[in-house]
């Protein structure tokens, strides 16, 4: 399994597939990446992350600290705290989005396949295209067709033209269970899809990519209970190719849809770090710490 | 006298007053307008709108060679300006948070008020003394630089006014920042600059200040921009305070015609701008 993050590459290799290692959707895709630009070989085993002792802030403030954490392949792991905690900073640490806001930084390392995304040389839009993102609020491009907007991303980030969109376009809205609703209507603007509908088309439009790590911060929030639950039904249904991280203030949502749990707290200095973490059934049936039962217990928050 | 009543009739004084204004105010433009139709219109002919000049004396003729260099100044001045401000404005809306971003925006609205006639001595010196030669160019770049800083500022504003949810979707598909700029928050701002652009044009389509010592003007058919150049305004002009009845009606007729042009740019920058909006 190859990933490739930085602009120069180090030792190109010729095209492997990652068929054997992921379902049958993502094998196939990813081999015809393979072939369109040269790969670095590196020495991973699996796709999972591992944040070792991150600090994330806002010029002088500290948003979270000493956080350290693993994430495991094909799993869904929900970042659960109350406001201010800093679990969207962190979550925005994972691909890099962090930064993009002004006097942002960012210390410790984030390995994605063993590899740093804060490493020399990483081109944060290569991380980008490994870890895709979904947002709070969905935000279709309101200039594009939803047939366009789920492009974006393979059109724009490559010279000419891209082999096989239309399926490629399909395979997205499929994956996003969005297809039946929209496949008579690929060209009409996606803003005049409902809120629910709009957020699986930005959850298509982040897979046609082919990420492997897909970050959610709180993608349900703005929706309604319905389309709440359509988005947790795809999130399972993704897990079987996807590594999920999804930031929840629901801790309802994350005890229904995810494998593990981790539960961030503001420290004295108001800086978020890591309380607790483990399987998810067992964290919110048998919590270690006092603060984490308070928490998932409505005491605070 | 109570004081509800003294309310009440306060309110209904300072609503006449600006009712008043507003009305005022429709009356200049309308009373200019209508002046420039009912004389204009007398004059209006297709010889106008298809025929060259003729000498004086010889009845006909027309300003044909006066819209076609309007037309030619104000490609070159938006060849000059659209350009140029379109990629100030960007880098003002999309990179410019430092000291030198702050100096170009100032100096911006600096020249936003520089008096037209002062841009044209400035093309003047420029182009037209090394030359040796009025030319269509000097022109051209007389009224590019006066449609800089909207254009400039028109770009920025409507840049900034796309959300950033926009910019962290497009980056968080792994696009580069020239790429989500070029094609996220350019087209989403696209109505708005292209409302700019119009408007600035039909300013600049009026000016004749700048076009006395640039383009100068030319009785004589002429699209090399190389050689001094007829245009509307400068015609208008001319024509205007010439001795001649005949080419003082022609005046007015010019007048229509650059009125007309003016009216329709902003009525399809008010079109782009509703049409379209991000």
């Amino acid at each position: 399994m190859t990933i490739k993050l930085q602009a120069a590459p180090v030792r190109v290799v010729s095209s492997p597939t990652r068929a054997g290692a992921t379902t049958e959707v993502h094998g196939a895709a990813s081999a015809s990446r393979a072939d369109t630009e040269p790969r670095v070989e590196l020495a991973a085993s699996h796709l999972a992350m591992n944040v070792q002792d991150l600090a994330a802030g806002f010029g002088s403030f500290r948003a979270v600290d000493a956080i350290s954490l693993e994430i495991r392949p094909r799993t869904i792991t929900a970042i659960i705290g109350p406001s201010g905690s800093g679990k969207s900073t962190f979550l925005r640490c994972l691909n890099r989005m962090h930064e993009e806001v002004k006097g942002a930084w960012a210390r410790g390392t984030v390995s994605l396949a063993g590899q740093d995304i804060y490493g020399p040389g990483v081109d944060p839009a290569l991380v980008r295209r490994h870890v895709g993102m979904v947002f709070q609020k969905p935000n279709p491009f309101p200039t594009m067709s939803i047939y366009d907007n789920v492009a974006a991303g393979l059109r724009l980030n490559q010279w000419g033209r891209v082999p096989d969109m239309d399926e490629r376009v399909e395979r997205a809205l499929r994956l996003a269970a969005l297809w039946d609703e929209v496949k008579e209507k690929l060209f009409q603007s996606g803003t005049a899809l409902s809120g629910g509908q709009q957020q699986r088309l930005c959850i298509a439009r982040a897979l046609a990519v082919e990420p492997e790590i897909l970050l959610m911060d709180e993608p349900a929030s703005a929706l309604d209970p319905v389309a709440t639950l359509r988005i947790e039904e795809l999130m399972r249904e993704l897990v079987r190719s996807y590594t999920i991280v999804i930031v929840t203030h629901n801790m309802q949502q994350a005890a229904r849809v995810s494998d593990y749990t981790a539960f961030l707290m503001m420290g004295e200095d108001r800086a978020g770090r890591l309380i607790e973490q483990g399987p998810t059934d067992e964290l919110f049936t048998n919590p270690k710490d006092s603060r984490t039962e308070d928490y998932i217990t409505g005491r605070f928050g | 006298m109570n004081k509800s009543l003294w309310r009440k009739i306060v309110n209904s004084v300072m609503m006449a007053l600006t009712g008043l204004s507003a009305a005022l105010a429709a009356l200049a433009l309308l009373a200019v307008l209508a002046f420039v139709a009912r004389n204009g219109i007398a004059a209006l002919n297709w010889d106008l709108l298809s025929k060259l000049p003729t000498p004086v004396g010889v009845p006909g003729g027309g300003v044909v060679n006066a819209l076609a260099g309007s037309l030619i100044v104000i490609g070159l001045a938006s060849l000059l300006a659209v350009p140029v401000g379109l990629g100030a404005g960007t880098y003002l809306s999309e990179f410019g948070r430092g000291r030198f971003a702050d100096v170009v925006r100032y100096l911006a609205d600096v020249l936003s008020g520089v008096p037209s006639i002062v841009i044209g001595i400035f093309a003047y010196n420029l182009i037209v003394s090394r030359q040796g030669q009025f030319s269509a160019l000097s022109g051209g770049i007389a009224l590019g630089v006066m449609m800089l800083p909207s254009v400039v500022r028109t770009t920025e504003e409507m840049m900034r006014m796309v959300p950033d949810s926009q910019r962290e979707a497009a980056l968080a598909l792994g696009l580069t920042r020239w790429r989500t700029i070029a094609s996220v928050v350019l087209p989403g701002a696209r109505a708005g600059v292209t409302t700019g652009i119009l408007l600035a044009v039909a300013r600049v389509a009026g000016e004749t200040a700048p076009l006395l010592f640039t383009a100068f003007g030319n009785p004589y058919w002429s699209v090399d921009i190389r050689e001094p150049i007829a245009t509307l305004p400068h015609t208008l002009f001319t024509y205007a305070i010439s001795p001649y009845a005949d080419w003082q009606a022609k005046a007015w007729g010019t007048a229509l015609i650059l009125t007309s042009l003016m009216l329709t740019a902003g009525v399809l920058s008010r079109r782009a701008g509703r049409h379209g909006t991000a």
